[in-house]
């Protein structure tokens, strides 16, 4: 069989999950004061904080006519991997993640609303452990529901892989840095899992035809579990009453 | 529905980082035990029994096995024989056993996958209630041994919650750790060693000569015969800081207690002398080596030892013999080799190996000794209670160990092949020492067969070009069933520009890839069997026989499926184009060579049959001409045929190979189809088409052809294949018609081995075939018995849109995987063939003596190697040294006035020489010319002299293979095989 053993003989991947789970997630709305909208979220080991500002009047040179402009950062803390990374932002990487999370959340967010304005979400990734950029969308997600930003949908991302067991393709949801560096195919997926609309979609190697639709449709699904996690959390945020911004009065 | 736990890990990469790795627990794993009913089982995922039969008499009480990695690793074949059943798996165990060795952890998979074994493999390290945390400070071995305990306790305690009291099955610990057992014991887990409980299993006769013998740790002094091996540890620093080397141990074939070991950093192999020296590695062994400072270097003997045939208990010998003679007479002395020691065994690459039993003369031991096959193997003492019964048999033994204070290293009895000198004893012999597959083929692997009464679809039949209509017919050897090309040719209307007639030629290879699809069992059966055997008198088929000699066979007037590749000829042999088909055929006519022949030169004949069969052959010759003119070589090989008998399957007749021009026409078109086929592919797919490639020799294999052909009058140049094509055809010496055939024999041993390989992996230069001097080729047209062929299909068909492609077709590391097993299975074949005709030539000479003429090939330092060319055989003549001056530089070997040198015809003697059962081998005695005292005369007794000579072998010449590093490899000699050559009966 081409690709390492990701699966045991007994079903079981590496860390223990079946293939169709998901990491654990953790998440919690609100977590600074200062941004409009803030969130943290933990994919098993991939730990991530995301703050979203405005919307505010957009600077001239960027300002649209008919929507807003989604601006996004994406960066990576020093310590987020086994060995330093030297540059935090601003590298090819990070550029490009940055602009792969403002395709997926222009997707959900009302850009129609805003005109002449300008949404800025900043994603810091603390700890990496695979799936980062999944994690960052889905705290992005957490953070425009926390600033109150309409949405059309939950912007929900989640990645798979390929394994074999007893000769059968079988795909693996939610790829954590393990699987990931054995040398599997990784398909990552943002997607808004209510209307079914696909944000973005990418591939880390090739993989053949055969296997596409079915570790898509597992991709889809772990969107869809991610977006029940989400709302729960969304719901028990809202239930805790009024956050402590919300309080203050100036 | 699950928990997580982190812990940590630390690992070296440049660095010490930290990793810190997500672990589930899990409370959704089951037991696997029918006795519990807590577990939501489904019915086919209970694996133990609930009242399991106990076949231990120390434990009357049902009880379920559990196992320790070292019980896995070392007692896999107790494990393997159907006597152990409710056996618990630990995931703990399985980890660790597929870390240590692949080998038994696939024979591990093997058990437990089956399910009449009753093995489960329990998840432990995901259970919630099972896993343990290591401690801070704790060995690893430790925590894995305090994990199998806790997963023992857990099952004795999960399966009495519901069970009334002593009801439910116990858990019996096997393990051979006597501090685990205490601690085990402490726990209240019941615990045992393997070997008490293996010896009191009743009704199981012969288990306990399965059993591997206990491993007696290194640190143990008390009667040692050998130094201690160092530590892995140590071995490793000792690598690093460059004052140990790792090397693989090869042990000479000659001298029992001499063996090499080729290291890094130096040119000559190491060499390894004595006991102490060689300080227990075998043969394949990867090694760690000590270097002698220089002043302690050595030459390699030249002597020939074996060891002593009587069992001369733990005792070291002989050592004084051994040293004295390799001595190094003064310092210049240019066969001085490095010389060193092993300190340590790296990794034990054992495997089981074939041979025969010398019963101990004590009655009633259970010790006795065991001889391998291969004669680079120690002798192994095993211990059997059936020693009577074993004396007459071939049989399969293991090593497990070889302690210091052991003479021999110990091993166990596996199974019984047959009796010695029965011709499927042997036959298994030969399949099993050359790593043959040729289990019968599993039902798995049946189910994916169509019926035997499968007759060709309609929808297939119209998805494809349709040429039934078409004049076809095979040409192949007498008795030939898995035909798998066939051929058609017919002028067709029109002229080409330069008004040169046009033809239609047409090669049909047999579809297999229709009947064997990818990813199925039958798939993966093929790919690791990757070719058919033949044996003189048994072929191993890589498909079942359904396949090979039926369905998949292009047999005359049945329809068949078809893979077709269509040319347009100009008579000149130009290719004007090509097209690659799917198709449906019906052969007019299987012929064999000798038929084709016969009908072509038959005048009178002039049906659609023959006609096609003479463009054919016209055109077959231009393009033989063609191909000779660009450089290719025509090499030979005494290929021979043996008559078999056909009740008893002994040969009763041999003879070289008749070759016809029909052989030679088949030949051309299939050459002209893998060509064609390899340029399509290459370019469809320039990362993963499987190609076939020959190096170009290097220079210095060419030394000893070339001075041998000096002495004949002859200067060939090597330099290209071109050139070395042309001063072959010039090399003939009138009146002596065999020489030139010679020539291009010894030509042969020359060359490399031809190789498969992904297109990926090699650059375009490398592509090259030196043997047929073209740019590309592949292996298209023989699909039934190579399984290169098969893929070459699938590509092939993918690459013209009737097939689909699948993932691991166009995956490079995948095929370069594959590429590794085929060019391991096909050298593997070549071996077990020609061991095959070895065994057949020794039965054939069983009842007969025979004077023949005979030429030599080579001069050695105490034989030559001769031909004889009227059966193809070669062996040894040997020269006593007392009689004949050996000439190094010149290769003669001068006995007074007799002058023997490489090509001299001879006439010879043969008979067989039984004395060593092990090693029957024909023995070849000089009659002509005539040397007094030595050559063979009618009536003469043997000498002491020429007994003495028997024992012997040939010895090589170090300077004339300056790269021989292991003995193997000398066997190896390079058959040319790019060009198609079927060896069927
Ligand atoms: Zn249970």
């Amino acid at each position: 069989m081409p690709g390492p053993d990701l699966l045991s003989s007994q079903g079981l991947r590496l860390d223990g999950r079946r293939p169709n789970e998901l990491r654990r997630i953790r998440c919690k709305l609100g977590v600074f004061a200062q941004p409009d909208g803030s969130a943290y979220l933990e994919q098993g080991n991939t730990k991530v904080l995301a703050a979203v500002y405005g919307p505010h009047q957009a600077s001239k040179s960027k300002s649209l006519q008919d929507g807003v402009v989604v601006n996004c950062q994406y960066s990576m803390a020093t310590f987020s991997t086994g060995e330093r990374k030297n540059h935090p932002r601003g590298d090819r990487k990070s550029q490009e993640m940055s602009m792969h999370l403002r395709q997926a959340l222009t997707a959900a967010i009302k850009t129609e609303l805003y005109p002449r304005s300008q949404i800025d979400i900043y994603v810091e990734v603390l700890q990496a452990d695979g799936g980062a950029y999944c994690a960052s969308v889905n705290a992005a997600t957490l953070a425009l529901i926390d600033a109150g930003i309409p949405l059309r949908a939950y912007a929900c991302a989640c990645s798979a892989s390929m394994a074999w067991r007893n000769g059968q393709p079988e795909p693996l949801l939610d790829v954590g840095h393990v699987e990931e560096a054995a040398g599997g195919v990784v398909l990552t997926v943002a997607s808004l899992p209510s209307t079914g609309s696909i944000g973005l979609i990418e591939m880390s190697h090739r993989l053949h035809m055969d296997y596409f639709d079915v570790v898509l449709s597992r991709a889809m699904q772990g969107c869809k579990d991610i977006e029940v996690i989400l709302d729960r959390a969304v719901r028990e945020h809202l239930a805790e009453g009024w956050t402590k911004q919300d309080v203050v009065v100036i | 529905m699950w928990t997580t736990k982190t812990f940590l890990t630390k690992t070296k990469r440049g660095n010490i980082i930290k990793i810190v790795r997500e672990h589930y627990l899990r409370d959704d794993l089951l037991c696997g035990s029918a006795a519990c009913n807590t577990c939501p089982h489904r019915d086919d995922e209970l694996v133990l029994d609930s009242k399991p039969e106990s076949i231990c008499a120390l434990f009357d009480y049902p009880h379920y096995l559990i196992l320790d990695t070292n019980v896995v690793l070392h007692q896999i074949d107790v494990l393997e024989e159907d006597a152990l059943q409710n056996v618990i798996i630990l995931q703990t165990v399985l980890e660790e056993v597929k870390h240590q060795n692949t080998a038994i952890f696939q024979r591990l998979l093997e058990v437990i996958g089956n399910r009449k074994r009753k093995f489960f493999s329990f998840v432990n390290e995901h259970h919630k209630d099972t896993y343990v945390e290591r401690n801070p400070g704790e060995k690893a071995n430790d925590r894995n041994d305090r994990a199998i305990r806790k997963a023992s306790a857990w099952y004795e305690s999960h399966l009495s919650i519901n069970g009334a009291v002593g009801q439910s099955p116990k858990v019996v610990l096997l393990t051979d750790d006597e501090n685990n057992r205490k601690l085990a014991q402490e726990e209240g887990i019941v615990c045992c060693s393997v070997k008490d409980y293996v010896e009191n299993v009743t009704n199981f006769v012969g288990l306990i000569d399965k059993l591997s013998k206990n491993v007696i740790p290194e640190s143990v002094a008390k009667d040692a015969l050998y130094p201690a091996h160092l530590t892995p540890a140590q071995i490793h620093t000792g690598v690093r800081n460059g004052k140990l080397h790792q090397g693989t141990f090869r042990a000479s074939r000659y001298n029992f207690l001499e063996g090499t070991a080729s290291v890094n950093g130096y040119e000559k192999p190491i060499l390894l002398q004595g006991h102490i020296g060689i300080n227990r590695a075998v043969d394949g062994d990867s090694v760690a080596i000590e270097i002698f400072p220089e002043e302690e270097w050595r030459r390699p003997s030249d002597i020939v030892l074996e060891d002593k045939a009587d069992d001369p208990g733990d005792l070291l010998e002989e050592e004084g013999v051994l040293l004295s003679t390799a001595k190094p007479v003064d310092k210049s002395d240019d066969e001085i080799t490095p010389t060193g020691k092993v300190v340590g065994i790296i990794r034990r690459k054992w495997r089981q190996y074939c041979g025969i039993l010398m019963p101990s003369q004590l009655p009633g031991a259970t010790r006795h000794l065991f001889t391998p096959a291969e004669k680079c193997i120690p002798r192994v003492r095993i211990e059997t209670r059936q020693s009577h019964v074993l004396a007459s048999q071939r049989i399969l033994v293991a090593l497990d160990s070889w302690p210091r204070n052991s003479r021999y290293p110990l091993g166990h009895f596996v199974r019984a092949l047959g009796p010695i000198g029965d011709k499927d004893a042997e036959n298994e012999v030969i399949l099993l020492e050359h790593d043959v597959p040729h289990a019968r083929f599993s039902e798995a692997v049946l189910s994916c067969l169509p019926p035997d009464d499968w007759t060709i679809p309609d929808e297939e039949i119209k998805k494809r070009v349709d040429l039934r209509s078409e004049i076809i017919c095979s040409v192949d050897p007498p008795g030939c069933t898995d035909i798998d090309d066939a051929l058609h040719a017919k002028t067709i209307p029109g002229q080409t520009a330069d008004g040169l007639d046009k033809y239609e030629v047409g090669v049909h290879i047999a579809d297999v890839t229709y009947f064997v699809r990818p990813n199925t069992a039958l798939d993966k059966e093929a790919a690791s069997r990757s070719t058919t055997v033949y044996l003189v008198d048994r072929r191993i088929d890589m498909v079942p026989e359904l396949l090979s000699s039926n369905l998949c066979s292009l047999r005359g007037g049945e329809e068949r499926l078809a893979f077709s590749c269509v040319w347009e000829i100009d008579e000149n042999a130009n290719i004007l184009n090509t097209k690659f088909h799917k198709s449906v055929i019906k052969s007019a006519s299987a012929m064999t060579y000798e038929e084709a022949q016969i009908a072509i030169d038959d005048k009178s004949r002039k049906d659609k049959i023959v006609s096609s069969l003479r463009i054919l052959n016209a055109l077959a010759k231009k393009l033989k001409k063609k191909r000779l003119d660009n450089g290719a070589l025509l090499l030979a090989s005494p290929e021979i045929r043996f008559q078999v008998d056909s009740e008893t399957h002994d040969p009763v007749e041999v003879e070289a190979k008749k070759i016809m021009d029909t052989n030679s026409m088949v030949e051309e078109f299939m050459l002209l189809a893998n060509t064609s086929v390899a340029q399509r592919l290459a370019a469809e797919f320039p990362q993963s088409a499987l190609l076939r490639r020959h190096p170009a020799p290097p220079p210095a294999n060419f030394a000893a052809f070339l001075k041998a052909a000096k002495q004949q009058g002859f200067e060939l140049d090597v330099s290209t294949n071109k050139s070395f094509s042309a001063s072959l055809d010039k090399a003939v010496i009138p009146g002596r018609p065999f020489f030139n055939t010679l020539l291009r024999i010894m030509a042969t041993r020359c060359m490399q081995q031809a190789q498969y390989f992904s297109s990926g992996t090699k650059a375009f230069e490398e592509y090259y075939h030196y043997g047929l001097a073209c740019p590309i080729y592949t292996h298209f047209t023989s699909p039934i018995r190579r399984y290169a062929d098969v893929i070459v299909h699938r590509l092939l068909a993918a690459s013209i849109g009737c097939d689909a492609t699948h993932a691991e077709l166009l995956d490079t590391r995948a095929a370069n995987a594959l590429c590794d097993n085929l060019n391991y299975r096909h050298r593997q074949a070549q071996y077990a063939g020609r061991a095959s005709v070895a065994l057949n030539t020794h039965i054939l000479f069983n009842q007969r003596v025979e004077i023949d003429a005979a030429v030599v090939l080579s001069v050695k330092r105490n034989a030559l190697q001769v031909l004889i060319p009227k059966y193809g055989l070669e062996g040894p003549l040997y020269l006593p040294s007392d009689k004949f001056i050996y000439n190094e530089e010149e290769h003669t070997q001068t006995c007074d006035a007799v002058v023997l040198k490489t090509f001299d015809e001879l006439t010879v003697r043969l008979s067989l020489d039984s004395t060593n059962l092990q090693h029957r081998k024909l023995l070849i005695q000089l009659v002509k010319p005539h040397i007094p005292g030595f050559s063979y005369e009618e009536g003469q007794e043997q000498t002491d002299k020429q007994t003495k000579a028997q024992a012997m072998e040939v010895i090589e010449i170090e300077d004339d293979t300056p790269e021989v590093k292991d003995p193997k490899k000398r066997k190896e000699k390079p058959v040319h095989k790019g060009n198609k050559k079927k060896s069927k009966k």
